[in-house]
């Protein structure tokens, strides 16, 4: 290649395995221990589901007894045993929300191709990259601590207050020391990410390549630097709720316990003054991926570039301003249910910007349907499924009956779930011939994409119809009416965990058997950004030399 | 042979302080909840030495790459930006705080219906009195810092500079031991508790932070000034000196806030 010199092709890596992994100071290393770690913590979550949608598939409680697992039902008598169900509901949020997606895509997905698309040669704190990723090991660890330890004094262990910690269940409801520990592991991940958002928005803002000017900067880097912003203004506010939690819980301090002139709705507000902005920082990298696939395998450049920037900012703007909705039914004023219903259905107008300039982007292109295409285009329905049923729940008045009912649950998968994990699987399946140098076999891409699509349709959809009938969210058990859906949702929670597995093999496959990729760009000129200049998997040092403006301005893209 | 890298970014080789201060950090936590519920303190603190000792080991390659050659003016600029965006994620910290004091100041719990809480009559000491006073420190210590600044900036003057420094991270120490002392006054003398009533819990917490704030920004003084005095900083080239001012004065801002808003209209609402 003429640019093998550019690129630092001959470069000798002259680390030792421990150098590379433990020490690291490699954006790209880096990158690539987060989505380990991430997928790992995630099979663990998945694990947990399983579990529940297994309990679920019929009435009664067959499986989570007091007198001990049972994988099969038996005749013996089984005492339902609601803490642990309590438990795994608890531990699968955290663990999705803080040790999962957010360290896949943003950590994982970010780390590795924000820097690369911008030409940047690395991180701007390339240490302090790492301090982020062991961070969050430390706080996975403390998370999976925590459900060993007792919650109540003597108690069973593990936490079971949800994964939004409201009080006072998760103060006087929960004095064991499970609860501290997931609050702990909550600090450090929240550390993690203020860490890595400083990093982000640096590298962002000093580092681009020569003539890179905002605006000619790659949505998926831009979709970075917007979620960072999320990330370094509503988590150190999470880490004030956590604290005050903290305090309440050992120190005989009053926030939110009522009896001392504290208010337990304040812990609401505040954590959903997080907790609102945390689905767009879950969400909007997904955002950038969909788009650089969507342009690659449309064979046409994104309809709308600025649009889709701009809709990027106003969704993280827009994310600050809504939190209340998620707390129609605590007593809030009219006034306050009438503002933040409005302001609420306003983000629809953006993402809508989005959601049509993709489809534009599609439109008269002459797509491919490689197995990236695939999960966009899953990404997209699921994503509009998610995106239409959450106008509805926006109504205050309407979610006085969908409020913590099986609707909402199936809503919020469908965006979380369903939209970012897809987003995740394009991104893998985009970038996974770039990172490892092998290239995916096709046939079991699509094999799994079909069988996460149907899988997770059928785990999900249902429960739009149990929500309906009014079925509540977090309980062990239901009556015999809500027995049908339930046992079509566990069916197809089956079929998406058999699809992990397959997902598993399949990257197991591709590292070790995977056809070698030759090519630096091994899609089509319309995968035009930095890291398409580069080999297959690139060096340890990228743009040694800093990319020239025809490196990356195509022109037809923007 | 590796290519020449042809930038001004810094490329840092691997290290051991991030692992180190990850592993640390999980031991403190453990320690801590261990500590909490009363078992032993002593894992909490090694856990904390681990994390101290990886916080001078890391700053001191910090300060030593500082003078190195690495130190570009594209790197300087990016460590400014880092620590502008640490303070703006602190800023974001204390608008909890202020958050959960400004809601139970203006929609006290005694006015829902229905409600077992009853008004207390806080008895305040005079804000005019140690807080005006430690106010005023404050402000002095911030300029004492920028005199420093300024010293150092414009005439390279380094006596003054090892002076204003000192001054601020005098005034700063006065500060925390008055601090101190109303703290003393007020849980002794004026029948406050640690905890215990919402009002109590907004000011220890949101004051306390505070303090927790000033004494990492004295300490990070001090470093500058022990710097300083060995030789460290040149006009264009103080990056951790300029670091420690600005943080000195987002403190600064903070404790005028809380001054205004917890002790004069706080005092005067909740008498």
């Amino acid at each position: 290649m003429a640019d093998a010199a550019i690129h630092g092709h001959e470069h000798e890596d002259n680390r030792s395995f421990f150098q590379r992994w433990f020490m690291s100071t490699n954006h790209k290393d880096i990158g690539i221990l987060y989505l380990f770690v991430a997928g790992a913590v995630g099979f663990i979550s998945v694990l947990f589901t399983i579990f529940m949608r297994l309990e679920l598939m019929v009435p009664g409680v067959q499986h989570m007894c007091m007198e001990g697992f049972r994988l099969f039902g038996s005749a013996d008598t089984c005492t339902p045993n609601g803490h642990l169900w309590n438990v795994l509901i608890t531990a699968h949020g955290i663990l999705m929300m803080f040790f999962v997606v957010i360290p896949a895509l943003f950590g994982g997905f970010g780390n590795y191709f924000m820097p690369l698309q911008i030409g940047a040669p690395d991180m701007a704190f390339p240490r302090m990259n790492n301090l982020s990723f062991w961070l969050y090991v430390a706080g996975t660890s403390l998370a999976v601590c925590s459900l060993f330890v007792p919650g109540e004094a003597g108690g069973q262990a593990g936490a079971g207050t949800g994964w939004v910690l409201y009080p006072p269940l998760s103060t006087s409801g929960a004095k064991g020391m499970s609860m501290d520990f997931a609050i702990f592991a909550v600090h450090l991940s929240g550390a993690s990410s203020i860490l890595g958002a400083i990093n982000m928005i640096t590298t962002f803002l000093n580092m681009r390549a020569p003539g890179m000017t905002l605006f000619k900067v790659p949505l998926f880097a831009w979709s970075i630097f917007v979620t960072s912003w999320l990330i370094l203004l509503s988590l150190p506010v999470l880490a004030g709720a956590i604290t005050m939690l903290l305090m309440d819980r050992n120190f005989g301090f009053a926030f939110f316990d009522p009896a001392g002139g504290g208010d337990p709705v304040l812990y609401q507000h505040i954590l959903w003054f997080f907790g609102h902005p945390e689905v767009y920082i879950i969400i909007l990298p997904g955002f950038g991926i969909i788009s650089h696939v969507i342009a690659t395998f449309a064979r046409k450049p994104i309809f709308g570039y600025l649009p889709m920037v701009w809709a990027l900012i106003a969704i993280g703007v827009l994310g600050f301003v809504v939190w209340a909705h998620h707390m129609y039914t605590v007593g809030l004023s009219l006034h306050q249910q009438a503002y933040f219903m409005l302001a609420t259905m306003v983000i629809a107008v953006p993402t809508g910007v989005k959601v049509f300039s993709w489809l534009a982007t599609m439109w008269k292109g002459s797509i491919e349907f490689r197995v990236p295409m695939l999960w966009a285009f899953g990404f997209l329905f699921l994503f509009t499924v998610g995106g239409v049923t959450g106008v509805i729940l926006s109504q205050a008045g309407i979610d006085r009956y969908y409020h913590d009912t099986y609707f909402v649950v199936a809503h919020f998968h469908y965006v979380m779930s369903l939209g970012a994990v897809f987003a995740i699987f394009a991104g893998i399946y985009f970038y996974i011939g770039k990172m490892s140098g092998r290239q995916y076999p096709e046939t079991l891409g699509k094999i799994h994409f079909w069988m996460m699509f149907i899988g997770s349709n059928l785990t999900f959809f249902p429960q739009h119809f149990l929500g309906r009938q009014g079925m509540p969210r977090r309980y062990i058990d239901y009556p015999e009416p809500f027995a049908l859906w339930n046992f079509w949702s566990t069916i197809g929670a089956f079929i998406s965990f058999a699809s992990f597995c397959l997902f598993i093999y399949i990257v197991y496959y591709t590292l070790t058997k995977g056809a070698k990729v030759t090519e630096n760009n091994y899609w089509n000129e319309y995968a035009d950004t930095l890291e398409w200049t580069l080999p297959s998997p690139p060096p340890e040092h990228t743009f040694e030399q800093l990319p020239k403006r025809e490196d990356w301005d195509k022109g037809h893209a923007h | 042979m590796a290519h020449a890298k042809n930038h001004d970014y810094h490329i840092i080789a691997p290290s051991m302080w991030p692992m180190l201060g990850g592993i640390s950090a999980f031991i403190m936590m453990t320690g801590g909840v261990l500590w909490m519920h009363g078992i032993d303190w002593f894992v909490f603190a090694i856990g904390f030495i681990g994390v101290l000792y990886t916080m001078f080991a890391w700053w001191s390659e910090m300060a030593a790459e500082g003078e190195s050659a690495d130190n570009t003016p594209v790197v300087r600029l990016g460590l400014r930006y880092g620590f502008i965006l640490f303070i703006m994620s602190e800023v974001m910290f204390f608008f909890a705080w202020f958050w959960s004091f400004f809601k139970h100041a203006i929609y006290p719990m005694y006015d829902y219906p229905g409600t077992v809480y009853h008004k207390i009559h806080y008895h305040f000491a005079d804000p005019l009195s140690i807080p005006l006073m430690n106010t005023l420190l404050l402000l002095l210590s911030g300029c004492a810092v920028t005199w420093a600044h300024h010293a150092l900036v414009h005439n390279n003057d380094r006596k003054s500079l090892v002076q204003g420094l000192a001054l601020g991270i005098a005034l700063g120490i006065v500060f925390t031991a008055f601090q101190a002392y109303e703290y003393h006054l007020l849980l002794t003398k004026d029948g406050w508790t640690f905890g215990g009533d919402q009002f109590y819990s907004n000011f220890f917490m949101a004051t306390g932070f505070h303090g927790l704030h000033v004494l990492i920004g004295t300490i990070f003084l001090i470093t500058c000034l022990i710097r300083a005095i060995n030789g460290a900083f040149t006009p264009d080239k103080h990056g951790g000196f300029e670091a420690a001012a600005w943080y000195w004065h987002f403190v600064d801002v903070v404790w005028l806030f809380l001054f205004f808003a917890v002790y004069l209209w706080g005092s005067a609402v909740m008498h």
